[in-house]
């Protein structure tokens, strides 16, 4: 393990150099512990480290590292029981672009690529990106495709994509690497919701061909599992402020 | 509830406290005011907390017009409104105030005394603009409530304190080692592309050990160096995770500079410790809470 200033802010703790079973479980330790912490004012996880953003008036580098030492030394909780979520999806044709590529990388048929794509659970290691990106650990060896060598300028809301070993799905329209195979209509981030992101570290994901996903109840699965204030709507004051907002494209910064 | 109208809305004219903070983990980063220094002020000298929602101006400003007699201030840059900056002021009902093009840098704040008291998402009043947490920038006809948060009288003012225009003030970063001090030998330029989530630099390449290192974590103010060896300074809506490497971090005292910075602005960096910038960070505070 390694601490240092990322910033005057700011201290990076870094379990390993690489995704492996022993650095991720010590990030989930130190989120964990880290909980509730005063002066912290934001947790980045992600495969092998945690970034603390901190009150630099409320703490020195020197107390941080302090604190995570002890956090770090306190009793693991039980592991609770993840949150199951199904993504129902939509392969292949418009919606993923990149199957057919991904199909000849691997040597599969399509319909192989498909099938076990959907066939694994996958964990979200942690969120992160822009806005409600999962990380996704689980992906089936034999998937694994590079990224593209230009990364396209828009990827689509709701894509769900293979990039190198990992999986994910692009929350917000934005621009991308991955291979793009399936679409979701699942919003990963709803403004309207409470709270707007719907994943978190530790979920566990199965993707669902659209077809069964509205056949078969695996959408009803899913919110079944869902706590129920994600469900919850705004009150009425909280929607007029959010008219269509995320939808507008950022207006250019001009001089 | 009393109200100001938005008569026409400048460039991108938003709502703005301190940030919602907390969410980093789910890849939203804490946005709030671009300088934070100036909103703060124009708080305190409305006599407001100095969390309290106000309203961030971005190169062109907005037109005002208020319900009733109402203490505001104007603090960061000169937007052109005519009227004298980073002091309160009484502003009369139906009376219109208008802000124009910046007269010198990024961002103006006009702070209302009791806030702008539009409801909180997620624990914060203020606009992440590209995911549109918050709401969104405003248009000409919009009413923004008043609040009755103020915590005490108004301060004439303090005086207009020094932005400074010399290098950018940095710590190392994280990756650092793995980089030469080129970012340290020449100037860059403000790119037209700049905005909330990054302030992207044009000048002379730096090498960058990009792809080789796994996501992790970036925070404010990181300068990341890409492929293209063209650093990006993360700004308030910045993502939270990214696996480009990060050789510096602009100081927090340099924070409200980021947020003067406009489009072909240049810049120079200079390497300070963490207990430079720590002191010079104190010597800002100890000017807020002088107010």
């Amino acid at each position: 393990m390694t601490i240092r200033p990322a910033s005057d802010r700011s201290l990076h703790v870094v379990f390993g150099d690489r995704i492996a079973t022993d650095s991720y479980a010590a990030v989930t330790r130190l989120m964990h512990g880290l909980a509730g912490a005063r002066g912290i004012l934001n947790l980045h996880p992600a495969y092998a480290s945690v970034l603390i953003d901190f009150d630099p008036r409320r703490y020195t580098h020197e107390q941080m590292e302090t604190l995570v030492r002890e956090r770090l030394e306190l009793p693991s909780p039980p592991d609770p029981e993840p949150r199951q979520v199904d993504i129902p999806v939509e392969f292949g044709g418009e919606c993923g672009p990149d199957l057919e590529d991904v199909a000849r990388h691997t040597g599969l048929a399509p319909e192989g690529v498909v099938e076990r794509f959907t066939a694994a659970v996958y964990e979200v290691y942690f969120v992160g990106f822009s806005t409600c990106f999962p990380y996704l650990g689980g992906l089936p060896a034999e998937l694994a495709t590079p990224r593209l060598s230009a990364p396209r300028k828009n990827v689509p809301e709701g894509s769900v994509a293979i990039g190198g070993q990992q999986a994910g799905v692009y929350p917000l329209a934005s621009p991308g690497g991955w291979r793009l195979i399936g679409r979701t209509r699942l919003r990963l981030f709803d403004p309207q919701a409470v709270p707007p992101p719907l994943l978190r570290m530790g979920d566990r994901i199965r993707f669902v061909p659209e077809a069964q996903a509205t056949g078969g109840g695996g959408l009803d699965e899913r919110r079944e599992t869902l706590p129920e204030a994600r469900r919850e709507t705004l009150p009425e004051a909280r929607r007029k402020t959010l008219p269509e907002a995320r939808r507008e494209t950022l207006p250019e910064v001009r001089g | 509830m009393n109200t100001v109208r938005i008569v026409s809305p400048g460039l991108q004219t938003t709502v703005q406290d301190l940030g919602r903070f907390g969410w980093a983990h789910f890849g939203i980063s804490a946005s709030g005011a671009a300088d934070a220094f100036a909103l703060r002020a124009g708080n305190l000298l409305v006599g407001n907390a100095e969390n309290a929602a106000a309203v961030e101006m971005t190169l062109m400003g907005a037109a005002f017009e208020f319900e009733a007699n109402i203490v505001v201030s104007l603090t960061g840059s000169d937007f052109g409104a005519g009227l004298p900056l980073w002091s309160a002021m009484e502003v009369k009902a139906g009376q219109t105030l208008r802000c124009g093009p910046s007269q010198s840098g990024a961002r103006c704040y006009l702070c209302v005394r009791g806030g702008i008291a539009v409801p909180k998402v997620m624990g914060s009043a203020s606009t992440h603009v590209m995911t549109g947490v918050g709401g969104r920038p405003l248009r000409a006809g919009d009413l923004l409530p008043i609040g009755n948060e103020a915590i005490r009288r108004p301060r004439a003012t303090k005086g207009i304190p020094a932005l400074g225009d010399g290098a950018l003030r940095v710590t190392d970063g994280p990756q650092a080692e793995s980089f030469a001090d080129e970012l340290y030998r020449s100037a860059y330029t403000v790119s037209e592309e700049s905005n909330r989530m990054g302030l992207r630099l044009r000048g002379a390449a730096i090498a960058s050990p990009a792809g080789q290192m796994l996501t992790e974590g970036a925070p404010l103010g990181a300068v990341q160096v890409p492929p293209d060896g063209q650093p990006i300074i993360l700004f308030v809506e910045h993502q939270t995770t990214g696996g480009y490497p990060k050789p510096a971090n602009v100081i927090s005292a340099d924070f409200r500079r980021l947020g003067q910075l406009r489009p072909r602005d240049r810049v120079t960096f200079e390497r300070v410790t963490i207990e430079q910038a720590l002191r010079l960070l104190q010597q800002q505070e100890q000017w807020l809470y002088g107010i």
